[in-house]
C-alpha cells in the first residue's frame, strides 16, 4: 500500500512537467520532421544557450507555437528561417550563415588546424635532421663493423 | 627568444578576452533598425472600443516602450521613463506585452502613467513581429517611420542622456 501511495505521488509530481510539453498534430511525418529540425536549430533568446526545443521560457514556447503554425500553413523551411532572422536577427540561427561578419566563425578552427600542421611538420622536420647520422659517422661505424679499425675497441 | 612565440600567444589571448568581456551577449543586435517599423493594430489600454496602430503616428518621432505588470525590471525603469516623458519631447507609446490589461491598469495606478497610451499584445504577437525577447525594450522611431534605435533591457538615466536624448533631438 505504502508502495501504490508513493507511485501516485511520484507520478503527481511528474504531471506539471508534462503540462510544459505542447502536443501537435502535423499532417504528415515529413512536416513533423521539420518542425523538430527547426525548432532544434532555432536558439531561444532568452535563454540563450538553449534551443527553441529545450528551453521552457514563454519566449520560446511562442516561437515553437509559430514555426507550428507557419509549417502548417505550407510555409517552407526557409520561409520560417527568413521569418525568425528578420525578427531576430542571425544570432537566432544555430547555424550561422557564411558572411564577411561571420568568416572568423566558419574558417577560423581551420585556419587554426592547417597552422598547427604546418608548425608539427616543421617541428619534425627539424627534430629529424639532428637525428640523422653525419656521413663520417656512417663511414667510422661501418669500419667498425667489418673489424678495420683496431684502435677502437677491443678487438680480440 | 623561445618565450616569444608563448608569449605572443598569450597576449593575442588576453585582447581576444578583454574585447569578450565588454561586450553583453544579453544585448543581440537587431536586424530592424532601419527599417520601417511592423505594423500591428491594438486594443489601447484604458480605452478598450479604440485601436492604436505605428500608423497613427507617421510623420513623428515616437517612442515604444515594451512594458508588462510581471516584468521587475521595468519597475526599475520606470522613473527614467517618467523622467523623459515630462520632458514632453516625443510621445511614448507603452506596448503591455503579454501582460492581462487588468493587471497593466493596476501596475500604471500604483506607479505612474508615463505613456501617451499604451497598446495591449495579450498574445505578444506584435512582440514577435518587433523582435522584442527581453522585456523591457525600447525603440525609437522617426518621422519617416522608420526604426532608428533599440535599447535593449532597463533605460537607465545615462543610456537616456547619453544615447536616447541626442538621437531623439537630431531627429525632431
Amino acid at each position: 500500500m505504502k508502495t501504490l501511495i508513493s507511485i501516485v505521488l511520484f507520478f503527481s509530481m511528474l504531471s506539471p512537467l508534462q503540462a510544459a510539453i505542447e502536443f501537435h498534430q502535423f499532417k504528415d511525418a515529413a512536416t513533423e520532421a521539420e518542425y523538430k529540425q527547426l525548432i532544434e536549430e532555432l536558439r531561444c533568446l532568452v535563454c540563450q544557450n538553449q534551443n527553441l526545443a529545450g528551453s521552457d521560457a514563454d519566449l520560446a514556447k511562442d516561437l515553437r507555437q509559430q514555426t507550428y503554425d507557419m509549417l502548417q500553413q505550407g510555409k517552407s523551411r526557409e520561409e520560417i528561417v527568413e521569418y525568425m532572422v528578420s525578427r531576430y536577427g542571425d544570432f537566432v540561427l544555430y547555424r550561422p550563415p557564411v558572411k564577411s561578419s561571420t568568416l572568423l566563425l566558419w574558417a577560423g578552427p581551420f585556419a587554426l588546424l592547417l597552422f598547427v600542421l604546418i608548425a608539427v611538420m616543421y617541428r619534425i622536420k627539424k627534430t629529424r635532421k639532428i637525428e640523422e647520422p653525419e656521413l663520417k659517422d656512417m663511414a667510422h661505424a661501418h669500419d667498425l663493423l667489418s673489424g678495420k679499425d683496431s684502435a677502437a675497441g677491443d678487438t680480440k | 627568444m623561445r618565450f616569444i612565440i608563448p608569449l605572443g600567444i598569450f597576449g593575442i589571448l588576453v585582447v581576444l578576452l578583454a574585447v569578450g568581456l565588454t561586450m553583453d551577449p544579453k544585448k543581440v543586435p537587431s536586424p530592424l533598425i532601419g527599417k520601417v517599423a511592423p505594423a500591428f493594430t491594438l486594443p489601447v489600454l484604458h480605452q478598450q472600443n479604440t485601436s492604436f496602430s505605428p500608423e497613427n503616428f507617421k510623420g513623428r518621432v515616437w517612442i515604444l516602450n515594451v512594458w508588462a505588470s510581471w516584468c521587475v525590471s521595468c519597475r526599475a525603469e520606470h522613473k527614467v521613463i517618467t523622467q523623459l516623458a515630462n520632458m514632453k519631447l516625443v510621445d511614448i507609446v507603452g506596448l503591455d506585452y503579454k501582460d492581462d490589461p487588468a493587471d497593466g491598469k493596476r501596475w500604471l495606478q500604483q506607479f505612474g502613467n508615463p505613456y501617451t497610451l499604451s497598446a495591449v499584445d495579450i498574445e505578444g504577437r506584435a512582440g514577435i513581429d518587433w523582435g522584442v525577447y527581453g522585456v523591457p525594450e525600447t525603440f525609437v522611431i522617426g518621422k519617416d517611420g522608420l526604426i532608428k534605435h533599440k535599447h535593449i533591457g532597463p533605460v537607465t538615466e545615462q543610456a537616456l542622456y547619453e544615447e536616447i536624448l541626442p538621437l531623439l533631438k537630431s531627429l525632431i
